[in-house]
């Protein structure tokens, strides 16, 4: 459940992301005016539901592939997505100074 | 088929994703501008083709993923589901290489 509504989040937003990335062609200004954009708290605060959102389809996804393809035990697959998790979320939200 | 392609292109997400954060932690030091940004990515034909890469796994693998919850959430089969995710492969496509030809060429 949490892997499919982080996706459906992710892929929500990767559109958006594009766009967004697409408007450094029609110049400088309108990509520094989204930046200033994303500065908003509110903008802020949806960043970091994506972070939240990458981090747990990131080790879902990990978790996943450990079942399928690794001969490990279930709590050890489940520890190791934890894991994974908490270290994306504490690195993203470090990275994106949230 | 599907399988197949929606763990391989995982396992490539997988891998492009901690490359991308690792790139986002070194861009957003001292803050982001479009000028700092574009002077770093513009030209820059090995990133160009990475993300070109990410893009691709990106579209793969997102479509795959949405016909599963379609078919097991809304129980929508058919030539009108696969229309549906068919616009979505082409907008990520389309959309994705629009923003890597934006940043990087």
């Amino acid at each position: 459940m949490v892997h499919r509504v982080s996706g459906i989040a992710l892929a929500l937003f990767l559109p958006l992301h594009f766009w967004a990335l697409s408007r450094a062609l029609e110049g400088e200004a309108q990509l520094d005016a989204f930046l200033a954009w994303t500065r908003d708290p509110l903008v802020k605060a949806a960043e970091w539901g994506i972070v939240l959102a990458l981090a747990a389809h990131f080790a879902g996804g990990l978790r996943v592939l450990a079942l399928e393809f690794l001969p490990w035990r279930d709590w050890q697959k489940t520890l190791t997505a934890g894991a994974a998790a908490l270290t994306v979320a504490a690195g993203l939200a470090f990275a994106l100074a949230l | 088929m599907l399988w197949i392609a929606q763990r391989a292109s995982a396992a490539a997400l997988g891998v492009c994703v901690v490359v991308h954060l690792a790139v986002v932690m070194y861009a957003v030091q001292g803050g982001l501008s479009a000028a700092e940004i574009l002077g770093r990515t513009r030209g820059n034909a090995a990133w160009f083709a990475f993300y070109s890469f990410f893009v691709l796994a990106v579209t793969v693998h997102t479509p795959i993923g949405l016909r599963a919850i379609l078919i097991e959430w809304l129980g929508w089969r058919g030539p009108s589901r696969t229309g549906f995710l068919v616009i979505v492969t082409a907008l990520l496509a389309s959309m994705g290489m629009r923003a890597v030809l934006a940043v990087f060429s």
